[in-house]
């Protein structure tokens, strides 16, 4: 089955802090961060809440794709998770878009986007005519630990929504997971029943280790891409971007040089917003789309990877917003 | 052998054909950071056609040497 994506949007917290913004809780430099990573900037939810960026980002797709939140049969939401554990974050959505239809959170961590259109598409085997939300949305800002200055660099928050329609865009998908409990994990850390008051509980916050993550990080990107290539029958030459999930900027120029395929076909935007989970493609997504770049016809390939371990890999033939 | 190789894979990993490697050099003095090591691991395992296991600190090129004489002897 396939799907066309009709509409994109995206939301940014107002809050900017750079390089040297972070220097005022750990001894870190603007140059020590750049080399690494590739990052200047990110944005910090301070005012917002995760359910106004979510709204945000699903607002402006549903206007990009001239769909009224009735018509939605369906609200996808990559996430590790929202303000609250219950009510599910697509919940919220759909009681503030005023929507009907059912909604549920998905997590698969970074890859989450891609695992949300995968899902989606095994509705629109089911019925063609849907018209679907996936709204993908991580507040990293929260998770990581800022007393740890070689995580907390990393991160930042956003949100990005594309809407899904009956089309034949996607032509391309693969999802892997690798359970892996060390190269990445966000422990849980609640509970206050009597009996557990004396275990040691674990941090809270994210913990990585950032050379297993890069190794896996390169090889999923290298991986993903020749598969969903061969899968959709194209040459890698043939495509016309590539969105790699925006994790580190080496990452994505070591994968390029392995693929031997030229940077200038990797989109990028790590550079102001760092590593934003799952909502890092579809940010990148949007802005290709909002600045015009994706003409119709044009093959793009999505590569994103995360905790779980998980990856996930796709290729569309863009058709766009129908305007 | 092993060591010639690996300064092979070093001098084209840097872009310099005449960068001066011995057993005894360090990334530190390479000007290798963690990232870059593990790039290099990487494309040494491809080379070799082996996997090294990096539990240990790989601190020389001798560190590195010594992991893939093990791993291919």
């Amino acid at each position: 089955m396939s799907f066309s994506i009709i509409g994109t949007g995206s939301a940014l917290p107002k809050t900017v802090q750079t390089n040297d913004d972070l220097t005022e809780y750990f001894e870190t430099s603007h140059e020590w961060i750049v080399s690494r990573t590739g990052i200047e900037s990110r944005h910090i939810c301070v005012e917002e809440s995760i359910l106004d960026l979510a709204l945000e980002a699903s607002f402006k797709a549903l206007e990009n794709a001239q769909v009224d939140p009735q018509e939605l049969d369906l609200i996808i939401c990559p996430t590790l998770g929202g303000d609250t554990i219950t009510p599910s974050l697509a919940c919220l959505v759909q009681e503030k878009l005023k929507a009907t239809c059912p909604g549920f959170d998905l997590n698969a961590a970074c890859s989450g986007f891609i695992y949300g259109l995968d899902l989606a598409d095994a509705y629109f085997c089911r019925n063609s005519e849907m018209k679907i939300l996936v709204i993908a949305v991580d507040a990293m800002s929260k998770l990581v630990d800022w007393k740890d200055r070689s995580t907390a660099v990393l991160f930042g928050d956003g949100a990005g929504a594309a809407i899904l329609s009956n089309g034949d865009d996607l032509k391309a998908i693969r999802l892997t997971s690798v359970g892996n409990h060390h190269a990445l994990c966000i422990p849980w850390a609640k509970g206050n029943h009597p009996l557990l008051k004396n275990q040691q509980r674990p941090s809270p916050y994210l913990r990585m280790d950032g050379d297993e993550v890069y190794r896996f990080a390169v090889s999923a990107i290298y991986n993903d891409l020749k598969a969903v290539a061969a899968q959709a029958g194209i040459a890698l030459e043939e495509l016309d971007f590539i969105i790699p999930h925006q994790a580190n900027l080496r990452i994505i120029k070591a994968a390029a040089k392995r693929l031997k395929i030229p940077m200038e076909k990797f989109a990028i935007q790590i550079n102001s917003c760092g590593n934003t989970s799952a909502a890092s493609v579809p940010l990148v997504l949007d802005d290709l789309n909002r600045q015009g770049q994706l003409k119709p016809g044009m093959r793009i390939a999505m590569s994103a990877f995360g905790g779980g371990l998980t990856t996930g890999a796709c290729i569309l033939s863009w058709s766009g917003p129908s305007l | 052998m092993v060591f010639e190789k690996v300064v092979e894979i070093l001098r084209n990993y840097k872009e310099e054909p005449e960068l001066e490697i011995s057993m005894e050099s360090t990334f530190e003095e390479l000007e290798l950071d963690s990232l870059d090591t593990v790039e290099l691991v990487m494309e040494i395992e491809e080379a070799f056609d082996t996997s090294i296991e990096m539990d240990t600190e790989l601190k020389t090129i001798a560190d590195v040497v010594g992991l893939i004489e093990q791993a291919i002897a």
